[in-house]
């Protein structure tokens, strides 16, 4: 499975496009990437995605695109964007990736700060929306493009599709075949290799500066840690301007040599999960959440005997199924039962969810919910969680196996010092360090202290076992007017583990009590209240309906009893909570790209709800501007319920199940 | 326990032709949305048109009468009669009353029934006649030795031919043109007149395989037990079939024709002497019409979700 | 620069070259047409005709005998006067079934779709009248048939990406919902590659999103294969924006034919919208 030579030539690669080129010698008709397309899996070589790599990079150099330039890179996950970011590398430039569906204006800062000149971009969508801020951006140059649908009558002189720039690519080869060895030679581990901005959750987004060296010690220890090789699987479905993908599908795949597949578009991401089959996953908790939300309502729907064995045998895994995957000693009944379970229940599940294959999978970015981690690891998924930010390539902590907790992030990853401040903020060190803040040598000195850490800006600490926990961002952390702590990421994460719960945001720092706004899941409450027989028109109307109040009022109260057994928590259980009128959305600015809520944004936009929620009224009038997808506005008024929660005194409290 | 599985054997087999009957229904009911009251009828004239053109053909043509060339020859004659009739069915009684509600197509074809029956018994004569496909009524040797039940060669025959013929309609409807062309216009006729089928094509084209159908059906019945007039009632036994099986589906046609004819054996075996006797006659329409009161769309028919 | 390079979607059909594409011959010439039902008179001596590769509107208040049109266009209805050349060729009484042979093609205000069927059946039904191997050839030559069944099945995964329905493939047409449906409705008629494309209120009961989307395919259609196209539309906005030429039916009449603006300032029009549409 390894090749011999890897060791002796360890030490030259040390940058991506030497990577590529060694894989393309020693693997080369090992499979890289694959794509669907018209319904069929198509397959690249590493010989072959070489190549192509090679003539984006020569045509990239005929337009003139020079060391240290950047390369704005848009749309989904294609292999041919892929290629480009590789392309780009060759030729010692910085390749940018955008969030593919961010609108024209969201883009223009990022444009402009990185003073963008070229950019491969997916198809016609994203060619209208560079086109729409070309007066923002005068030194775009070039707009590459892959897919030429509808583009045939724009005649704007900066476009180029990309078949045409590999081929001029393809000549310039032939005309000059040391040119691009050369510049790849030229390369150093310490070069930044990528770019990546940072959400912005707070003011603008920053460039965050990553070298080679940094995603290949991110990505080598990974490897170490879960003993990855060069036959695994992976599904690149996350926007490749995120740090995770980048360090999944890029990095990770060019250090260890595997495979990358694509799916056909956003929505298929199910079935293209099925017919792969990865060996290797990550993915949001929300999508694990989706997954299990999907399978339990389709449980519901099921006939009593499919009912009855579903539940009988997830009672067997919840009792035994984890341990079994930590190696842990399991009675031989058990086992047994265990076995006939995966015959009968958890294989055909794992095939439905496309995870048979799965060795690893892992979930970061937002915390999971205990039953949910519970269920993927007692059907034999081996889901762990890691931590990270895109300033640590996001890799700082891995769960390694056999040692799983629920609550922690596991244990400092190879290479990587953590020490906590003493207000409990987590600090890092180690090669995976960002190596700057793009033209912004203020916020760079200001995220590293004195003697070379990283200030993370979450709150944590280490329990017993030496295994890292992290509560909220340091700043959030706040404290009620009775001086308890209020850590709202923490209490909203506990909400947000309920199936009927999409989104929540409290409030409570400076107050004298906690108060919520909820988000309901459409999905989930829908198909609740269809079980039930009730009509509803749409989100506004289902939100509104008093059955689905005491629904989620369930939910609250169960959370104020989980927070009264912890002596920490217990001052924060949450008084009053309504539900929004609306989904919380990006296009409204109300969420950030990676679906983070924007605290201060929504306390400004909803101050009205806040004043409620704080004083003793029962209802409240609201009326907001929304955001259509085509950039209309639309107004959507409402007059919201508040209503009241159970609260539990510390000690009568019992441990929520 | 033997005697059981022989009552049980035999009830399946006659069940196979119950539900080669109710496959002509499906496939006119499927196509064409008309219910065809005269399928029984078509039964009846296949086999008597059949027995006819054996009696007549060796007087013509002077070849010999039990020979294979007669049989094959009365049977393709047969069988062109059966199309002819579905074409001219199509033609005569249907294309003028397109768009017309159901229930009149349904009372059209009742008429046909009367008039098919007097079309067969007039050319043919009203006579009961014995039909022979060559095969003998008797228990096949290896299963009597060695699972001591008696199964009769015929009925295992029947079975198999049965068995072909849905088979291959079943490939028909799923993975030709034709098939695809038949589907759709099951679906939506609209629609499928957009696509460029012709519709009236498509009728002839059901109506001829619905014809053909009825050709084996009579045969394999008229064999067992005579082509007689009563063959139309006992194709009526198709209707319990249907309701079980559901009106647009082919598998459920036969699914339901074996569960008819099983428990109606059954029944009468088992149930029959309290009662005294005869329960065969009505039984499979008592089972029908508590299957209508569980599952009114039949155990494969499209369920009809209304959404409120 | 680069004229030869295709787009992965545009190899339905030959796509001609920008100058060759913009509207050419008429290729449908509807001569005084009048058409009645019992003594109702639902349309009253129009003329108008059809040009290759444009987009050709009908619009009118609701009753204007904008479907009527359609239909006999489409061959459903006889008109009792008037004359319809097809590419110069004055067409007889005939079935629609005989224009779909034509290369017409066209979709259903209320979707008529085969509902029990999954996405890929329905557009695949779109192919029926491209198949040559009949029922006998299916039983005989078993592997050619399986050949040609390969390359139609390429073409309709050709259709769902170009509308871009890959996610539903394998769902049953009943399940999905309205917009979906009338986006796999259009993938059908598109699979018979057809020459001209009557589309029948394409927009009506969509969303501003849905809309959208609509008219971008539409547009893509007419851009990509050259199609040309009839739409029958309620709304006046869409219509206006993406059709070359527009026919305005009032009360079986045609009370207006020219480029959007001028029928926009027709005082006629403006009266039959102002006057009829609340």
């Amino acid at each position: 499975m390894s090749d011999s030579g890897q060791t002796s030539q360890a030490a030259a690669l040390d940058t991506f496009p030497r990577l590529l080129m060694h894989h393309a010698a020693v693997r080369s008709t090992r499979p890289a990437m694959r794509e669907k397309e018209y319904g069929i899996w198509q397959t690249y070589t590493w010989a072959e995605v070489a190549q192509n790599v090679r003539a984006i990079a020569c045509g990239l150099a005929e337009l003139g695109f020079k060391r240290g330039d950047r390369l704005a890179i848009i749309g989904d996950n294609r292999p041919r964007l892929y290629w480009s970011v590789a392309a780009c590398q060759c030729l010692g430039g910085i390749p940018v990736m955008l969030y593919q569906d961010a609108v024209a204006q969201e883009m223009t800062y990022v444009l402009q700060d990185a003073e963008i000149q070229f950019a491969i971009v997916e198809d016609q969508e994203q060619v209208d929306k560079l086109l729409e801020v070309q007066s923002d951006v005068p030194f775009l140059r070039h707009v590459i493009y892959d897919d030429a649908r509808g583009l045939r009558h724009y005649t704007q002189t900066l476009l180029m599709a990309l078949d045409a720039l590999q081929e001029t690519g393809r000549s310039h080869d032939r005309n000059h075949p040391d040119f691009l060895d050369a510049e790849i030679d030229k390369g150093a581990p310490d070069d930044v290799s990528v770019m990546l901005y940072t959400s912005g959750t707070t003011g603008k987004p920053k460039g965050v500066c990553q070298t080679h060296g940094a995603f290949i010690a991110a990505a080598t220890g990974a490897m170490q840690v879960d003993g990855l090789t060069d036959r695994e699987d992976i599904l690149s479905y996350l926007p490749m301007a995120w740090v995770g993908d980048h360090l999944f599908s890029f990095a990770q795949a060019m250090v260890a040599g595997f495979s990358i597949n694509c799916p056909e578009s956003g929505e298929t991401v199910m079935t293209d999960l099925r017919e792969i089959g990865p060996t290797y996953y990550f993915a949001p908790p929300r999508v694990f959440e989706n997954l299990l939300t999907q399978v339990m309502i389709r449980m519901e729907d099921a006939g009593a005997v499919k009912r009855a064995l579903f539940r009988y045998f997830m009672d067997v895994a919840r009792r035994c199924g984890a341990d079994l995957l930590d190696g842990k000693p399991v009675s031989v009944a058990d086992r047994l039962l265990y076995r006939l379970g995966d015959l009968v229940v958890y294989g055909p599940l794992k095939n439905v969810l496309g995870m048979s294959r799965i060795r690893v999978a892992y979930t970061a970015g937002a915390a999971i919910g205990p039953d949910l981690f519970r269920f993927y690891r007692s059907i034999g998924v081996n889901l762990k969680q890691f931590y990270g930010q895109t300033e640590t390539c996001a890799y700082v902590c891995l769960q390694p196996d056999g040692q799983i907790k629920l609550d922690s992030v596991g244990k400092p990853a190879p290479f990587v010092e953590v020490k906590l401040a003493d207000n409990g903020e987590i600090l890092v060190k180690g090669p995976m360090l960002l190596k700057a803040y793009y033209k912004r040598p203020d916020a760079t000195a200001e995220s590293i202290d004195a003697d070379g850490y990283f200030m993370t800006g979450d709150a944590g600490f280490f329990d017993a076992d030496g295994h890292l926990k992290i509560i909220d961002r340091a700043k959030d952390v706040g404290r009620l007017n009775d001086g308890s702590m209020f850590a709202p990421n923490y209490i909203e994460n506990k909400l947000k583990f309920f199936q009927h719960i999409k989104e929540a945001v409290t409030f409570g720092n400076g107050r004298d009590f906690v108060t919520a706004f909820i988000n309901i899941d459409l999905e989930a409450v829908g198909n609740w209240a269809e079980r039930k027989g009730m009509a509803y028109s749409g989100y506004t109307d289902l939100a509104a309906q008093p059955a689905v109040y005491e629904l989620i009022r369930d939910c609250v109260e169960k959370v104020n009893a989980d927070l009264a057994a912890d002596p920490k928590m217990s001052g924060s259980q949450i008084r009053r909570f309504l539900i929004l009128h609306k989904e919380l959305d990006a296009d409204d600015g109300e969420l950030t790209r990676t679906r983070k809520v924007r605290r201060n944004f929504i306390a400004e936009r909803y101050d009205a709800l806040i004043d409620a929620l704080f004083s003793d009224r029962t209802s409240q009038h609201i009326e907001t501007v929304v955001k259509y997808e085509d950039g209309r506005e639309g107004r959507v008024s409402a007059d919201l319920r508040i209503e009241d929660a159970k609260t539990f005194a510390p000690q009568a409290a019992k441990r929520a199940a | 326990m033997t005697f059981f599985f022989e009552v049980l054997i035999g009830g399946l087999l006659s069940g196979v032709l119950y539900a080669l009957v109710a496959l002509g229904f499906v496939l006119i009911y499927k196509a064409s949305g008309v219910f065809n009251f005269a399928q029984g009828a078509m039964v009846f004239f296949a086999a008597l048109t059949f027995v006819g053109f054996r009696e007549v053909l060796p007087g013509w043509t002077g070849l010999e009468a039990d020979g294979n060339t007669v049989f094959w020859l009365a049977f393709v004659l047969a069988l062109a009669s059966m199309i002819m009739l579905g074409i001219l069915t199509e033609k005569i009684v249907l294309r003028p009353l397109v768009n017309q509600p159901p229930i009149t197509l349904f009372m059209a074809t009742i008429g046909l029934t009367f008039l098919v029956e007097g079309i067969a018994q007039a050319i043919w004569g009203a006579n009961v006649r014995g039909l022979s496909l060559g095969i003998a009524d008797e228990p096949v040797e290896w299963i009597m030795e060695s699972a001591d039940i008696l199964v009769s060669k015929f009925d295992l025959f029947a079975a198999a031919l049965a068995g072909a013929l849905v088979a291959s309609l079943a490939l028909l409807f799923q993975y030709t043109k034709v098939g695809r062309a038949l589907r759709a216009v099951a679906d939506d006729h609209q629609a499928a007149l957009s696509i460029g089928i012709p519709l009236q094509h498509i009728w002839a084209i059901v109506w001829a395989v619905a014809g053909f159908v009825a050709l084996v059906a009579g045969l394999i019945w008229g064999a067992r037990s005579g082509v007689q007039f009563a063959l139309t009632f006992t194709a009526l036994k198709a209707l319990p079939v249907l309701i079980l099986g559901g009106f647009t589906s082919v598998p459920g046609a036969i699914v339901g024709g074996l569960i008819i004819g099983a428990s109606e054996k059954l029944a009468e075996v088992y149930v029959g002497p309290f009662v005294g006797g005869g329960i065969e006659g009505w039984f499979p329409y008592v089972l029908a019409l508590g299957f209508l009161l569980i599952r009114p769309e039949g155990l494969f028919g499209e369920r009809h979700i209304d959404r409120v | 620069m680069m004229m030869n390079d295709l787009a992965p979607g545009a190899q339905l059909q030959q796509a001609p070259t920008a100058t060759e594409r913009r509207v050419g011959e008429v290729i449908l010439d509807l001569q005084n047409i009048s058409l009645s039902f019992g003594g109702v008179k639902a349309l009253t001596n129009i003329s108008f005709d059809i040009r290759e590769h444009e987009i050709r509107s009908i619009i009118g208040p609701n009753g204007a005998g904008k479907s009527s049109m359609l239909n006999v266009i489409n061959g459903v209805y006889h008109p009792q006067e008037g004359r319809i050349l097809f590419r110069g060729e004055p067409r007889q009484k005939m079935e629609p079934h005989v224009a779909a042979a034509q290369g017409i093609a066209r979709t259903f205000q209320n979707i008529a779709l085969f509902k029990g069927m999954t996405v890929i059946d329905n557009i695949m039904t779109g192919r029926n009248l491209k198949m040559k191997c009949g029922l006998f050839a299916h039983a005989l030559f078993w592997g050619r048939a399986q050949k040609e069944e390969i390359e139609h099945r390429r073409k309709v995964e050709e259709v769902i990406d170009f509308l871009e329905i890959q996610s539903i493939r394998k769902t049953p047409v009943g399940r999905l919902p309205y917009g979906l449906q009338k986006r796999v409705e259009l993938g059908r008629a598109l699979a018979a590659e057809p020459s001209l494309l009557l589309l029948d209120e394409p927009m009506a009961g969509m969303n501003v999103e849905e809309k959208q989307d609509m008219c971008r395919f539409i547009l893509d259609v007419n851009d990509q294969f050259g199609t040309t196209i009839v739409l029958i539309e309620h709304d006046m906005g869409v219509v206006m924006d993406i059709s070359d030429r527009v026919v305005v039916l009032d009360y079986g009449k045609k009370i207006g034919d020219g480029a959007p603006d001028e029928v926009k300032n027709n005082p006629e029009v403006i009266a039959a919208y102002l006057g009829t549409s609340h």
